[in-house]
């Protein structure tokens, strides 16, 4: 692992990780420099450190997931830590049982870090104040996917070139889409903001309200006219099972007014980065020729996912707080 | 016969705009005269308040009693001790129970248990429709023989326009009080007010214009018809100025009042940053200059009425994410030197502005004959308040049933010390005072 060179005496000191928003700039470049460590692992024939020997990760997710799930399963195994995989219905209201007690019941077993999906807002934060073991946030309600934030940032800054200084001064990251109920949106901002990009955010006003300014963000509406000022596009996914009523007219609508088309795309710097936080609906935010294009750093995305979710496995149990 | 003489204190009586050092002689139940007494019949139960304010019972036309369905969270009987330790004798319930007291029966079973519980005086508020479903009219003819003092759909609003006219219309024939949850459900429903910080924080909000529409479409519905409206638990700045504009518009013939509550005179939006559903009420709390139009409206008698809306709930339901718990905060327990805190120590009024809105104006809203003034023959209801006793709120010193109230752990300088409830000290933390 790299020790970071920029700041000696740094210490990571955050016992869970809960959001970007809580995180300064020193501790994003810590975890991406701890990441850049982990990444050789992956390489190895055996793929495998010693580093969470002895330890237990549960994933206690409350939401469907597939890529997350699996990227923090193979995260644990390759610090060789024991994983317990639970999964949970919708909110503790339907499941007649507090979150709290459920995780203080699977605290008990002896568990080191729970790493929590849950579709309410606050619930990472809800736990940790509940239970004595770590947490990382797999992604609570509309709020925060901080892992999410921190591997989308990640591939930027290696794609660009910049993951020895993970300075992002001068470059500007458009945001596409549902931002509204989008937590892996919340988690970019704060993150990208906090390395010094600027932000544009794009969506119809239903999907992108006033207050994402008060974020420090600009707010636009029409893709074409930002597409050209910008090095990097994240394609959210619109997120049908958080809508509770009719957010645009149609989808037809939507994907010719937002959707990353080939012909759209000219529109952009040659070397656009497109990003997509997955599953894709492909044809509505994302055309096939564009997710599978030159441009296209969705896979990497996936691949990188897996280093930083071992940095912040690894991070938070060693958290001197 | 039985007699008390409270002596030596600052009486203050808004009705009568009596505010003297003076002594108070109850007579069987009921307020015997006003004058300082030399020597006491034998027999005769005498209580210094010296230094202590002496008001009519204090009355909160805005409080949740659960019962019947919801005994969990509190029933008649733990509300009414909550009650008067507050230094409340008389309060309205609200109709959002389980079943909703939607019919006579209901309304009559309210009393059954307050007579029972034979603490405070409980008035139920009847139902504006079947179920609070917002669908037909209640049977509000029946419902205010029975003697409920007002009809709510209180949970929620009355959502439908139509329906609404209706409601002002026929509850007009009974004389009863309309009193209004104002919250469009179209454009409410979030779990904190709308903003910046609710978009941090993942969490659907509540915009003002949610309440502000409603109040001003109820405003319009009410021109020709002409029926007591009352705006239960005002939160945006926006709201006061609606009911400041029609209080003069219509030539001081707009039957518009407001309430406004503990919460939302002290607290803002900032206190959900932590997601602390103890803070997640309905309406949602909002912004500063939310609060400092508020006090300027109590200030220029746009909002007439202090009212908790007393709301427990259980821990365990209060423990849940902030998006699936219940909405609410305890109020009576604590809600005297909360007003005083924002009302007589940020000199918005003084004691006599702010006693009138917790005594004669709720009882003349809907009407309480014989509450809420000290004329000869009106109900012995004596609220003994000592204005420089600091203490900290302490939740689980309360006698209600439910813990909810972000106010725990909060420094405060005044209290009821004795509460009389028809000639009956029902509450008394001065025994030394007591002869």
């Amino acid at each position: 692992m790299t020790p970071p060179d920029s700041a000696p005496k740094y210490t990571w000191r955050h016992r869970h990780l809960l959001g970007l928003e809580e995180l300064s700039a020193d501790d994003l470049r810590f975890l991406f420099r701890t990441a850049r460590g982990f990444e050789e692992v992956s390489t190895r024939s055996v793929k495998k450190v010693p580093a969470l020997r002895g330890k237990v990760v549960v994933n206690l997710f409350f939401e469907d997931s597939t890529r997350t799930r699996s990227s923090f399963h193979l995260a644990a195994s390759r610090l060789s830590a024991d994983v317990l995989e639970l999964a949970g219905k919708g909110s503790s209201m339907s499941k007649g049982e507090t979150l709290t007690d459920t995780a203080r019941n699977i605290e008990a077993m002896g568990v080191d870090i729970i790493v929590c999906r849950h579709n309410q807002s606050g619930a990472a934060r809800h736990l940790a104040q509940a239970v004595n073991c770590n947490v990382v946030n797999a992604g609570d309600g509309q709020h925060e996917h901080p892992t999410q934030g921190l591997l989308d940032i990640f591939t930027l800054c290696k794609r660009w070139g910049l993951d020895d200084t993970f300075d992002l001064t001068g470059k500007t990251v458009a945001i596409v889409g549902d931002i509204a109920h989008s937590r892996v949106a919340r988690s970019n901002i704060y993150g990208l903001r906090t390395l010094g990009a600027k932000i544009i955010l794009v969506g119809p006003p239903t999907l992108l309200p006033q207050s994402f300014k008060d974020l420090g963000c600009e707010i636009s509406h029409d893709l074409d006219q930002v597409l050209g000022r910008v090095d990097a596009v994240n394609m959210l996914r619109i997120q049908f099972e958080r809508m509770t009523s009719q957010f645009f007219p149609s989808v037809r609508e939507y994907a010719t007014m937002f959707g990353l088309t080939a012909k759209r795309i000219k529109l952009a710097k040659p070397d656009l980065l497109v990003m997509h936080p997955g599953p894709i609906n492909r044809g509505m935010e994302l055309d096939a020729a564009v997710a599978d294009g030159p441009n296209s750093a969705i896979l990497e995305q996936v691949t990188n996912g897996l280093a930083i979710r071992m940095a912040a496995l690894f991070l938070v149990i060693n958290a001197k707080p | 016969m039985s007699c008390i003489i409270i002596k030596n204190g600052r009486v203050i009586d808004p009705a009568n705009q009596v505010d003297t050092v003076t002594d108070l002689v109850l007579e069987n139940g009921k307020i015997a005269n006003l004058q300082t007494v030399s020597k006491p019949p034998a027999d005769t139960t005498v209580i210094d308040a010296t230094d202590r304010i002496v008001s009519p019972g204090l009355i909160d036309i805005h409080v949740h009693f659960r019962e019947p369905g919801q005994e969990e969270k509190e029933t008649i009987a733990t509300g009414s001790a909550a009650a008067v330790a507050g230094g409340f004798t008389s309060v309205c319930c609200m109709p959002n129970t389980n079943p909703a007291l939607d019919d006579d029966g209901r309304i009559e079973f309210v009393y059954h248990q307050a007579a029972r519980a034979n603490l405070a005086n409980v008035f139920p508020v009847g139902a504006i429709t079947k179920g609070r479903e917002g669908k037909e009219l209640a049977e509000i003819g029946l419902m205010a023989r029975a003697g409920s003092v007002g009809f709510t759909d209180d949970g929620c609003a009355v959502a439908s326009a139509g329906v609404m006219a209706k409601a002002l219309n026929y509850i007009q024939m009974t004389g009863k009080v309309v009193m209004q949850h104002c919250e469009d459900p179209e454009l409410g429903g979030g779990v904190m007010n709308a903003g910046t910080l609710s978009t941090k924080l993942g969490l659907k909000g509540w915009p003002r214009v949610a309440e502000e529409l409603i109040i001003q479409r109820d405003i319009l519905l009410n021109q020709g018809i002409g029926a007591r409206y009352h705006v239960q638990h005002l939160s945006s700045g926006g709201s006061v100025e609606i009911i400041r504009r029609a209080r003069q518009d219509l030539f001081g013939q707009a039957h518009v009042t407001a309430e406004a509550s503990p919460h939302h005179l002290l607290l803002t939006e900032e206190g959900c940053a932590n997601y602390d559903t103890h803070y997640k009420m309905n309406p949602p709390l909002r912004q500063k200059h939310d609060i400092e139009a508020l006090r300027q409206g109590i200030k220029d008698g746009v909002i007439t009425i202090l009212a908790t809306d007393h709301a427990p709930h259980t821990n365990e339901e209060k423990s849940l994410e902030f998006a699936a718990a219940p909405y609410g905060i305890i109020g009576l327990e604590c809600a005297l030197p909360l007003y005083v805190e924002a009302l007589i120590e940020s000199e918005t009024i003084d004691w006599p502005a702010m006693l009138a809105m917790m005594t004669n104006q709720p009882a003349e809203l809907c009407p309480l004959p014989g509450k809420g003034t000290f004329s000869v023959g009106a109900d012995a209801d004596v609220t003994i308040i000592d204005p420089k006793h600091s203490w900290t709120i302490d939740v689980d010193q309360f006698a209600g049933k439910s813990r909810n109230c972000p106010f725990h752990g909060r420094k405060v300088n005044s209290r009821a010390m004795t509460t009389i409830v028809g000639g009956q000290i029902k509450f008394n933390l001065d025994p030394d005072r007591v002869k």
